[in-house]
């Protein structure tokens, strides 16, 4: 039975680049997958875009070619990639630049758009789930939305010879069923083939998260060599059946249990995983330990496919301004719970009223509240006081009250730091299939 | 008996929702969570943190529980003025359920 090997060389948009090259030289695979889109990159991909129209793929899209083309084009390896992000134009044209520098002859690279939606999603004025309104009356400026497109455009890509694929937004796992559709011959509507592909996909679509990282627990959940985890291959036949393993001799571990954190990793209703190929059905996947770093993975299933693609859709939401002070010794936690008072006290004295307010004792309470923190006294603490807020001067007062603490507050504060971002929300909406076509582009070498 | 005696966790984040798994490292233990781990019990556990409602799917073919916690993530990670804003320690914060 035919079967093939599909690496997952990143898992975000600034992962480590060591464990794919290490993937293309030893681990025997015809396809390298780099998954680096996270909700919120491709709106900060369009921002680098309008500012600059040579701009807004991902930023190691040079870095990661550099170190892997030399030996794909050797070994014939394909890669697939949504490192294109706002703009897989000229994400193409550096990857064919790169290509011709290391002296590549005939190779082909086709680049998939058609994700940019935000024209259609302006004039036709589409509702934000989370703010609950249509775009005209939320009151924000809108950056970007984007459509999750599936595999379609990526398989008609490879079909046409495709050397490499550069996407934008597509689903996640839809990188990793395309060369499954067009290796095996799956049809866009068989549900089951394409149900199993997408299982398979999700597992490897966060690069080393299934392989050990994210996992280790020391004395629990122990994981051999995390600074040089190695990163998943999945073997894949025909019926859809799959191994999980990794390079030989790469850190990290691949078992039954890393392999079912990562398979409910980022979903809801298991027996209803939605993407723009096919409903997913993970309900009854089961994992076998094989040998060592090797999983099987059965019981995959899909359906029918629904008819709205999912946006995401970005927009100016103000900015967070940020201040941190750190108190030590005896007393440190009371003279931190005295100073983040006082900013509570100024704040109220000078009228300033952000859309929201966090004080937070790290090393005490700052990640779940009070109730859930009832531990012994640390030896110290670090204050810090953040707040969401309309203009950027108003951010800019958070930290400065938290700095103003050195001589004006508790003893013995030191080490403040402050800053301001501007706040680049998401939003989401669903909109009918048929709204976004991606369309294929070709560059040839 | 604390949670992270039979069991191990993962969380991811969906906008303004978390989910945390609840996986059994034995097969046996899986009646023990899914008696033990109520969506409600969940719901109280992190009351700081949660502010919507919190859904539980079972997946008795791996051992393993799924809750989906809505509004837990101060407004997304985008938004959040939180230090953890994907709430990737909340996986964690589970493990010292008594149960």
């Amino acid at each position: 039975m035919k079967t093939i090997r599909i690496g997952g060389g990143a898992g975000y948009a600034g992962d480590r680049i060591e464990p794919a090259v290490e993937l293309a030289q030893k681990g025997d695979i015809q396809y390298l997958v780099f998954e680096c889109l996270a909700e919120r990159t491709i709106a900060i991909g369009q921002k680098q875009k309008a500012a600059d129209p040579t701009k807004g793929f991902n930023e190691l899209l040079a870095d990661r070619m550099h170190a892997v083309l030399p030996t794909c084009i050797e070994k014939g390896i394909k890669i697939i990639t949504n490192m294109g992000s706002a703009n897989p134009l000229y994400a193409g044209k550096l990857v064919a630049e790169i290509a011709r520098s290391l002296g590549a002859k005939q190779l082909k690279i086709a680049i998939v758009s058609g994700d940019d939606v935000l024209d259609m999603a302006m004039n036709s004025d589409v509702k934000l789930d989370e703010i609950g309104k249509p775009i005209s009356q939320c009151n924000k400026q809108i950056i970007s939305a984007n459509a999750y497109m599936g595999a379609e455009a990526m398989v008609q890509a490879l079909n046409n010879g495709a050397d490499i694929v550069i996407a934008g937004r597509v689903s996640d796992p839809s990188l990793f069923l395309a060369p499954m559709m067009y290796e095996f011959g799956w049809q866009p509507d068989n549900w089951e083939m394409l149900g199993k592909g997408t299982i398979i996909g999700h597992l490897l679509e966060c690069g080393g998260q299934i392989t050990g990282g994210y996992y280790a627990d020391p004395g629990f959940k122990d994981v051999p060599g995390l600074a040089r985890l190695g990163f998943p291959i999945a073997e894949v036949d025909e019926q859809g059946n799959a191994t999980i393993t990794k390079v030989a001799g790469s850190g990290g571990n691949v078992t039954v249990d890393t392999c079912k954190e990562q398979m409910l990793y980022e979903i809801h209703q298991p027996d209803r995983y939605l993407t723009p190929d096919v409903v997913a059905d993970f309900s009854h996947v089961t994992f076998t330990q094989a040998g060592p770093d090797r999983v099987e993975v059965r019981g995959g299933n899909g359906f029918e496919r629904t008819n709205t693609l999912k946006v995401s859709v970005g927009y100016q939401d103000g900015f967070i301004g940020e201040g941190e002070i750190s108190y030590a010794g005896p007393g440190a936690v009371a003279r931190g719970k005295l100073a983040l008072e006082i900013v509570k006290e100024r704040f109220a004295l000078c009228g300033f009223e952000p859309e929201e307010t966090r004080y937070d004792l790290i090393g005490v309470n700052s990640l779940h509240g009070d109730t859930l923190s009832q531990s012994s006294q640390p030896y110290e603490v670090r204050a810090r006081v953040a707040a969401r807020c309309t203009t950027k001067a108003q951010a800019a007062k958070v930290g400065n009250e938290v700095e103003t603490l050195y001589t004006n507050g508790p003893a013995g504060g030191g080490g403040a730091t402050k800053s301001v971002k501007e706040i680049l929300a998401m939003d989401s909406t669903l909109i009918s299939r048929d709204l976004a076509t991606a369309t294929v582009d070709y560059l040839e070498i | 008996m604390k949670l992270r005696e039979i069991a191990h966790s993962r969380t991811g984040d969906k906008g303004n929702t978390s989910n945390i798994s609840l996986i059994a490292y034995s097969q046996d233990d899986y009646q023990t969570l899914k008696n033990a781990v109520t969506a409600e019990k969940v719901k109280a556990y992190f009351a700081d943190i949660v502010k919507g409602e919190v859904v539980r799917y079972e997946l008795p073919a791996i051992g393993a529980l799924n809750f989906v916690m809505y509004g837990a993530l101060g407004g997304g990670v985008t938004r959040s003025l939180a230090l953890d804003m994907h709430g990737k320690g909340l996986s964690s914060a589970i493990m010292d359920m008594d149960i």
